[in-house]
């Protein structure tokens, strides 16, 4: 083994220590509550490499809704879906896109890719 | 300046054309001149226009801690690009057609993927597009074309040969023949009349009628089930939570496989740096977790579509798998497996006497029955005398005050305390061996006549449940009648075990009975009545009645009230399940040897991948797990006399 080998060794362990705490440690989530005005919420979710912020906080009884700003050119992000409330849109045709959320009762919609790479959740108080 | 998919790919290929012409050229030993500049040049503009979009993607998930797919292919294609250029500046080997192609590759698998994503969502737009534009109504006394958004309920719609029906109502004026088969899945056009029920998005064919306008909106039948469907197509099947498991950490680990595979090349196996790389950016390459994930949606969105085409509606994916398992189909008796319209066939006593009571009693009655007793008295012009002190039994009959006595219609159950004559008795087992109801009609404690009654099969009871034992069903009929009808019906269809005798209130406790026994139940019923014991079911299905879909109830509904519907809906429901187990199948073992061959495991007995035929693999591979959901749409299914395509 020269020293070459043994450098890249060293390297490919440490390589593979961070892949390992970057994707697989605890990470803090970013959450965001919606902005109330005049009886009505909404929140801003940019999709780029994934959703940020990734949690939205509704409240309860206040028409909603969550506009997804579509950054991300790939084929990947371009629908969202919310499998609870039968939502599947294509955010590539315009560039920001409403979805409505009932609020009528406290509880978690998640929503996600349409592979189910990523994840997001609405959350209803 | 936003591109779409396509336009990069088309930029990306024109762009690769001196690669390409230099790598047919390689075994004549023709080297382009200045190859390594073009190469380089074009293959930046590649990166640029075409593979930034990913990095760009992956780099804002890697600040998320995220990873997905878009990681794999920015990571192949940078590997690749930067490697070269060190390349080129240090006079080795370059490697810019591994960048360029794989980017190309990707970029066609993700166009396709788009288009065929669309085809597959695209049966939903297809049943909203069946709804007609406007309709003709009258106003002030004149028929006149409004749009759709302006029909109110109540109002008195005009329908002409060959024109759609706008929206659902009961008809009141004309006759004509309707084409139903976009929501029922029916070929056979239906003859309908005066008090009809018609529903909005069917086709008129010879009659002009005018109908009343019941439902508007989105609480017409279509948009119930496009919602429906709509539901359908984007639920979860609980299959999906391996998926889920999986994609969490697949690309982690796909990253940290290609950094061994360079390891054990590189450094155990004294490998040339440049083929190190290039094995490691295989693997990376070839690794596609879109097909992993692609499997079952697209799979739950064609199956699901096809099916409501068919007029049997999934509720989701979870009620799709679980029909999967089921063995035993319990069958409502009245409705479902019968017409459910019993008519009065023998009257024994005296049959003005017999009648007058019993239809002086049923009048207040909603039992399907008493429909029948009345109708009955209509024809024999029997008017019914006003009775008081009414009450129901339950499951039993009725009770009432009868001209000062005491007045009692209904099965046999209500006379355990009355005089019923050796005669009677007699009488009353001949007419149950022949398949009727007999319901006893009694005052003051004297039994003093019968009606026999009788509810055929419906036409196609007999082959639906010969087709489920077929598949290795048991066939079960859940009744509240008397057993010597209810086996008479249970022969006629062929059914393999009676339950009868059921109050309405035990049929559930006797679908749990059947579950405790091991048994995974699948319930029809009509879906009014039986909401209790549709839940309770593994899987409820509800047979339609009307405009009405009550989906709250069942798991599936059919919209035709037809028993053939019931193996229509455990063949579709069992043909995509399958295919979302043959996609996830193939889908895993893509990667399970895919990944091995990418890394040269194979390499010894001469099979290994370069990056660009990884790429074209990835590509290959999630566009054909579409392909064969797509194909969904292809599959036979029983009693289905056209194919729907």
């Amino acid at each position: 083994m020269n020293t070459n080998q043994i450098i890249v060794l060293i390297a490919a362990i440490l390589l593979i220590g961070f892949i390992i705490w970057w994707f697989f440690g605890k990470h803090q989530e970013t959450a965001e509550n919606a902005n109330v005005t005049k009886g009505k919420q909404e929140a801003d979710v940019v999709v780029n490499g994934g959703y940020s912020p990734s949690t939205i906080v509704l409240e309860k009884n206040v028409p909603a809704e969550v506009n997804f700003d579509l950054k991300d050119s790939t084929a990947c992000l371009s629908h969202v879906v919310f499998d609870q409330l039968g939502v599947n849109k294509d955010l590539s045709k315009k560039d920001v896109t409403p979805v409505k959320i009932p609020t009528n009762k406290p509880g978690e919609y998640d929503f996600t890719c349409q592979m189910g790479m990523f994840h997001g959740k609405v959350v209803v108080k | 300046m936003k591109l779409s998919n396509i336009k990069r790919f088309w930029i990306a290929l024109i762009l690769s054309i001196p690669m390409i012409i230099q790598m047919l050229a390689m075994p004549f030993h023709w080297m382009m001149p200045g190859y390594n500049w073009i190469a380089f040049i074009t293959t930046t503009v590649i990166m640029l226009i075409s593979a930034a979009p990913y990095w760009k993607s992956a780099w804002a998930a890697f600040k998320k801690h995220n990873a997905n797919m878009n990681t794999l292919v920015a990571v192949g294609t940078s590997v690749a690009y930067f490697y070269s250029i060190f390349a080129m500046f240090t006079n080795r080997a370059v490697y810019f057609e591994s960048a360029a192609f794989v980017t190309i590759f990707v970029l066609l698998g993700d166009a396709m993927e788009e288009k065929m994503h669309s085809n597959a969502s695209n049966a939903l737009s297809k049943l909203i597009n069946l709804q007609a534009k406007d309709a003709d109504v009258l106003r002030n006394g004149e028929f006149v074309k409004l749009p759709l958004k302006e029909v109110h309920v109540g109002d008195i719609l005009r329908v002409k040969p060959g024109e759609k029906i706008p929206v659902d109502g009961t008809i009141t004026e004309g006759t004509t023949t309707i084409d139903e088969s976009m929501v029922t899945g029916e070929s056979m056009p239906v003859t309908k009349k005066k008090g009809d029920k018609v529903v909005g998005a069917t086709i008129n064919s010879n009659g002009t009628f005018t109908f009343k306008a019941t439902k508007v909106g989105s609480n017409t039948m279509l948009s119930q089930i496009v919602e429906l469907v709509k539901k359908a197509q984007t639920s979860h099947a609980p299959i999906q939570n391996l998926t889920d498991k999986i994609s969490g950490f697949f690309v982690p680990a796909v990253l940290i496989i290609a950094i061994i595979t360079f390891v054990i090349w590189y450094v155990f196996l004294n490998a040339s740096l440049v083929n190190a790389i290039l094995f490691a950016v295989s693997v990376i390459v070839i690794a596609c977790p879109c097909a992993l994930g692609l499997a079952t949606p697209t799979a739950l969105m064609v199956g699901t579509a096809k099916s409501a085409k068919m007029g049997v509606l999934i509720k989701n994916g979870e009620v799709l798998e679980k029909v999967t398992n089921i063995d035993t189909v319990v069958f409502d008796k009245t409705g479902t497996i019968t017409i459910g319209k019993p008519k009065v066939t023998d009257i024994v006593g005296d049959s003005k006497r017999v009648l007058t009571v019993a239809t002086s009693l049923e009048e207040s009655s909603e039992h399907p029955l008493a429909t029948a007793i009345i109708k009955k008295a209509k024809e024999e012009k029997i008017a019914p005398v006003k009775v008081d002190n009414f009450a129901a039994i339950e499951g039993k009959g009725v009770k009432a005050n009868f001209n000062n006595h005491t007045a009692l219609v209904g099965s046999n159950k209500l006379f355990a305390n009355s005089n019923i004559s050796q005669e009677i008795q007699a009488e009353a087992e001949q007419l149950q061996n022949e398949a009727k109801t007999v319901i006893y009609v009694g005052l003051d404690q004297q039994v003093i006549g019968l009606i026999a009654i009788q509810d055929v099969p419906k036409p196609s009871a007999k082959a639906a449940i010969a087709e489920l034992k077929k598949r290795g069903l048991k066939t079960v009929m859940l009744t509240g009648d008397n057993k010597n009808v209810a086996q008479a019906i249970g022969k006629q269809v062929g059914i393999d075990q009676i339950i009868a005798g059921v109050l309405p209130t035990d049929k559930v406790a006797n679908i749990k009975k059947l579950q405790k026994a091991g048994n995974k139940v699948a319930f029809v019923g009509d879906g009014i009545n039986d909401t209790p014991a549709l839940s309770t079911a593994d899987v409820g299905i509800a047979m339609g009645a009307g405009t009405d879909i009550a989906i709250e109830s069942g798991g599936i509904v059919l919209v035709q009230n037809d028993l053939m519907g019931v193996v229509k809906a455990l063949d579709i429901s069992k043909k995509t399940f399958n295919r979302i187990k043959l996609n996830l199948f193939w889908a895993l073992i893509y990667n399970l040897i895919g990944i091995p061959i990418a890394a040269g495991l194979f390499a010894g007995v001469g099979l290994q991948l370069s990056p660009e035929l990884a790429g074209l693999a990835m590509a290959f591979s999630s566009v054909s797990v579409l392909t064969s959901s797509l194909l969904l749409n292809k599959a036979k299914i029983a009693g289905t006399s056209t194919q729907t395509a």
